[in-house]
């Protein structure tokens, strides 16, 4: 088996996609969330404000995305410590209803390097979807995420 | 509390200071997300990191960040939220959420956001364009 150097690991995987899988938004989990970003508004947790809203029903926070399963991308195998996440963007279509059915899943839009102050580091952007089950785009999430050299070494790069 | 819609460009939303940070903020927030980096809720994981103690999720912060906005989705929704974390949060910091309306296109609002430290250090920046429907 071929031994890959230098950022090739990751060059490989850009472009890849996870399969899709289905989530719902979870009432309990989305009264959970709420309270934990300190943000138990009605419009998220009550029932009847949810009925009353302009949406027919409860939402959920715009970063409660943040739950989802969105599969598994092959060959991308970060280790679960050390990364720094750098930057995070979230674009609506509409808001997330609570109660729905979302299919989820994740792709890796581009890997770069650079020689930073501190040595090497790994700029690694992944984009999560998330889609109505008649294929409508709701949400799009970006996340940049920077790979210190530690990390790096430690990947094998 | 005034209408988004008549807010001018310049002005900001009514800021919100959060409570000190505590441990169990990150502990809820850890298990509400699913995100359980240990370097957030466990002092010793954090050292191992090269981290003075633990540091909040720049989660829980963009999360905390977006409350700003909570009172006015009768008016609309957050089409597009950009965060860059620019500085760590620790136990006990005292966070200041603010958001200024820098510039009105057609029905988008667009906010120029950022949660500042006690020190007056911003540890979230970043933009919310809020679309009125």
């Amino acid at each position: 088996m071929e031994v890959l150097g230098g950022g090739q690991v990751l060059q490989n995987v850009i472009g890849k996609t996870s399969e899709k899988v289905r989530n719902t938004v979870e009432r309990g989990m989305v009264k959970r969330f709420a309270e934990a970003i300190g943000d138990p508004h009605p419009v998220f947790v009550d029932e009847e404000a949810g009925r009353d809203s302009r949406y027919g029903r409860n939402i959920a926070p715009p970063t409660f995305p943040r739950v989802f399963d969105y599969g598994k991308i092959e060959g991308l195998g970060l280790p679960d410590k050390g990364l720094i996440h750098g930057e995070q963007t979230y674009h609506y279509t509409r808001p997330l209803l609570v109660g729905e059915d979302v299919f989820c899943w994740s792709e890796v839009e581009s890997y770069k390097e650079k020689q930073g102050s501190n040595g090497r580091m790994g700029i690694l952007t992944i984009c999560r979807y998330g889609e109505s089950l008649d294929g409508t785009g709701i949400f799009v999430e970006k996340q940049v995420i920077i790979l210190t050299e530690a990390v790096m070494k430690g990947m094998g790069i | 509390m005034k209408q988004l819609e008549e807010l001018q460009v310049g002005e900001s939303l009514e800021e919100i200071t959060l409570a000190p940070v505590s441990r169990l903020d990150l502990i809820k927030y850890a298990g509400a997300s699913g995100d359980f980096n240990p370097i957030h809720t466990i002092d010793e994981e954090a050292e191992k990191a090269g981290l003075p103690g633990v540091i909040a999720h720049g989660m829980w912060t963009m999360g905390n960040l977006a409350k700003l906005f909570t009172p006015y989705y009768d008016a609309g929704f957050i089409q597009e939220y950009k965060i860059r974390f620019a500085g760590m949060v620790f136990l006990d910091d005292v966070l200041t959420l603010r958001a200024e309306l820098e510039e009105k296109k057609g029905t988008a609002l667009h906010f120029r956001m950022k949660a500042v430290n006690q020190d007056g250090n911003e540890v979230v920046k970043g933009r919310v364009e809020f679309l009125l429907m």
